[in-house]
């Protein structure tokens, strides 16, 4: 009951962007991707996710992703896409409900407001979507997929979230409350598979961390073991040390070639 | 919402029983047959088949192209779209007027067997034939994409539309005449042979897209997480397209071009109740019975006892109301 990737490749047209990467990821921990921009992040989980025709085998609960038809697939993930978008004036409770099937009508509203009220949107049932702020929108985004999703594990096995950059536009408190929800779902028995560009939040919430490169996996484990400044500065290609905060030994990240004006050097 | 509007349906279908060019009053006729009295012969005749396939026909449109717009507009997440876009209306109209022009090359044994229909069946045959072509166009690898099937549509319509430039240029003015008329609309020509051709594509296509509702509310979140939510997004737009197609088809090859409904209903119900497509879609199909009976009531009493097409009653009533909601839900619609 686990997600494995193995040997995968995706082209876009002729275009190559990940080769022979192999990658797992395991129920009861949050697994976080990182990398520099069109490193092929969203890529990946897009094929975790089955959006894309690959080459290689992804597997998810024992279920050949590519294979798989698309509810079995929603039965036991929900996907929170880097972008969305929403056509028509819809409530941000209907768009939390868009994604459940089973049960009654009244069990939906049931766990869309839990969805809602666990993201800090408790009052913004009967808001429309498209009124809302950006954060405000990505979290009501997140809440349709927690409600998705809801149980972290079934007696079927652990339920996922795929997550492609969950706290981007959120505030501080925000992200730290997203992040939570994260590892609660975790603890608790689920899968948690986020692209994250924060990296000081990747130190402080995963459990596993996986940095990529131009497509590669350049190295994956425990973020202690995971996040030097050998491996960081390699993938993002400017100078970062890292450092662990006194307190519980999480690392943290400054970047540190600053330059005269104050400006995050990158180094050639 | 739905009883409210079936009900009204059946108060204006029933008046619209009452309503005609003839002088026989039909007011007493109607509460005969409720009353299970015999009828005259004019009386049956007026009744029976005049107005009667003639309300069913206005029925069967009016639900067939306001099913389809709401389709379209949700498989297209676009507040514009209508039945037109999946290339039915443009296919049609180049297969109407084909028959109209080219009857006269026809080979006899076709006009014989097909006599009155030919118009008919030639536009139901444009329609479905452009909608394939379309589809084919805009599928690679068993996926549509909309976006191409929206700017092939415009590509092909162009093509239809000069193709039928053509046809005009070279017709008679008898023949102009009765292109014109075709454009333009009508429930005239109504008969129970036309309603019973028309009738079962059009229930059948109408009560499948009634269940596309789920899909085209996944649909508005873009085909990404409609997938992600467990929705087999080809098999939405494979079932909007072929419903609509057939529908529409059959809708305007018995009663021409009539505009307006499938773009008006489902912006009008959206207003009322939602953007929910499970609730919008059934009601749809009432209201725009609804609204197509009540015009070409309006089209027959207007200018009694000549009749107006209903086409014309659709266009100056509808772009009035269109452009209200416009004004009033300014900054509402985004593309
Ligand atoms: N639809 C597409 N067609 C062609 N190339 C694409 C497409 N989507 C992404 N790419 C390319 O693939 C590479 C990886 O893109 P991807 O979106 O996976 O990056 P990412 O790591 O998620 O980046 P970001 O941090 O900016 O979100 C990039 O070089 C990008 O230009
Ligand atoms: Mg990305």
């Amino acid at each position: 009951m686990t997600l494995t990737v193995r040997n995968l490749a995706v082209h876009y047209g002729r275009k190559t962007v990940i080769d022979g990467l192999y990658a797992d990821a395991l129920p009861g921990a949050l697994t976080a991707i990182v990398g520099p921009n069109g490193s092929g992040k969203s890529t990946l989980i897009k094929a975790m996710c089955g959006d894309l025709p690959y080459d290689g085998t992804i597997t998810l609960n024992g279920i050949d992703v590519f294979r798989a038809q698309p509810w079995e697939l929603a039965a036991v993930r929900g996907v929170l896409p880097q972008t969305s978008t929403l056509a028509f004036p819809f409530h941000a409770i209907e768009v939390v409900k868009i994604g459940l099937t089973s049960g009654t009508e009244a069990d939906h509203e049931g766990r869309a407001s839990a969805a809602l009220a666990r993201v800090g949107l408790a009052g913004y049932a009967n808001r429309y979507y498209q009124e809302l702020s950006g954060g405000e929108q990505q979290r009501v985004q997140l809440a349709r997929v927690l409600a998705q999703a809801w149980a972290p594990a079934t007696a079927s096995g652990p339920n996922w979230l795929m997550l492609d950059e969950p706290v981007s536009s959120l505030d501080i408190a925000h992200q730290l409350q997203v992040m939570r929800i994260a590892q609660n779902f975790a603890r608790a028995g689920g899968g948690v598979v986020a692209v994250m560009h924060d990296l000081n939040l990747t130190g402080l919430f995963a459990d596993q961390v996986l940095v990529m490169a131009e497509g590669q996996v350049l190295a994956a484990g425990r973020p202690a073991d995971v996040m030097t400044d050998g491996v960081l500065s390699r993938a993002y290609g400017c100078d970062l040390r890292v450092n662990t905060a006194p307190q519980g030994m999480a690392p943290f990240v400054l970047p540190h070639s600053i330059d005269a004006s104050g400006n995050a050097g990158f180094a050639e | 919402m739905h009883v409210w509007l079936a009900v009204t349906l059946v108060v204006v279908g029933l008046f619209s029983l009452t309503i005609g060019a003839t002088d026989v009053s039909l007011g007493p006729a109607l509460q005969k047959v409720v009353r299970g009295q015999a009828l005259t012969r004019t009386e049956a005749i007026v009744l029976w088949d005049i107005r009667a396939p003639r309300l069913a026909l206005g029925v069967l449109v009016g639900a067939a192209l306001a099913v389809g717009g709401t389709v379209m507009q949700g498989l297209f997440r676009n507040p514009l779209a209508d039945p037109g876009l999946v290339g039915v209306s443009a296919g049609a109209g180049l297969g109407a007027i084909s028959a109209i022009v080219l009857v006269g090359f026809a080979p006899a044994w076709l006009v014989r067997n097909v006599g009155d229909h030919l118009v008919p069946v030639a536009a139901f045959l444009g329609g479905w034939g452009s909608t394939l072509l379309l589809y084919r166009v805009s599928t690679r690898r068993g996926r549509t994409s909309v976006a191409t099937m929206l700017l092939a549509g415009i590509a092909l319509g162009a093509l239809a539309g000069a193709l039928s430039g053509i046809l005009v240029y070279i017709s008679d003015d008898r023949q102009l005449r009765d292109l014109t008329f075709w454009g333009l609309g009508s429930l005239g020509g109504a008969s129970w042979a036309k309603a019973l051709a028309a009738g079962p594509i059009i229930v059948i296509s109408v009560l499948a897209a009634c269940a596309l509702g789920r899909g085209l509310n996944g649909l508005a979140l873009g085909e990404a997480t409609a997938a992600h939510i467990g929705l087999n997004v080809q098999r939405v737009k494979n079932m909007a397209i072929l419903t609509v197609a057939a529908a529409t088809g059959a809708a305007v090859a018995v009663s021409g071009g009539i505009g307006f409904i499938g773009i008006i209903v489902p912006h009008l119900l959206r207003l009322a109740m939602g953007p929910d497509h499970r609730p919008l879609l059934i009601n749809a199909a009432l209201l725009g019975a609804l609204l197509l009976v009540l015009a070409d009531v309006i089209a027959r009493v207007i200018i009694a006892p000549a009749e107006l097409p209903i086409g014309i009653v659709t266009a100056v009533l509808g772009a009035p109301v269109f452009l209200w909601i416009l004004l009033r839900q300014r900054g509402m619609v985004d593309l």
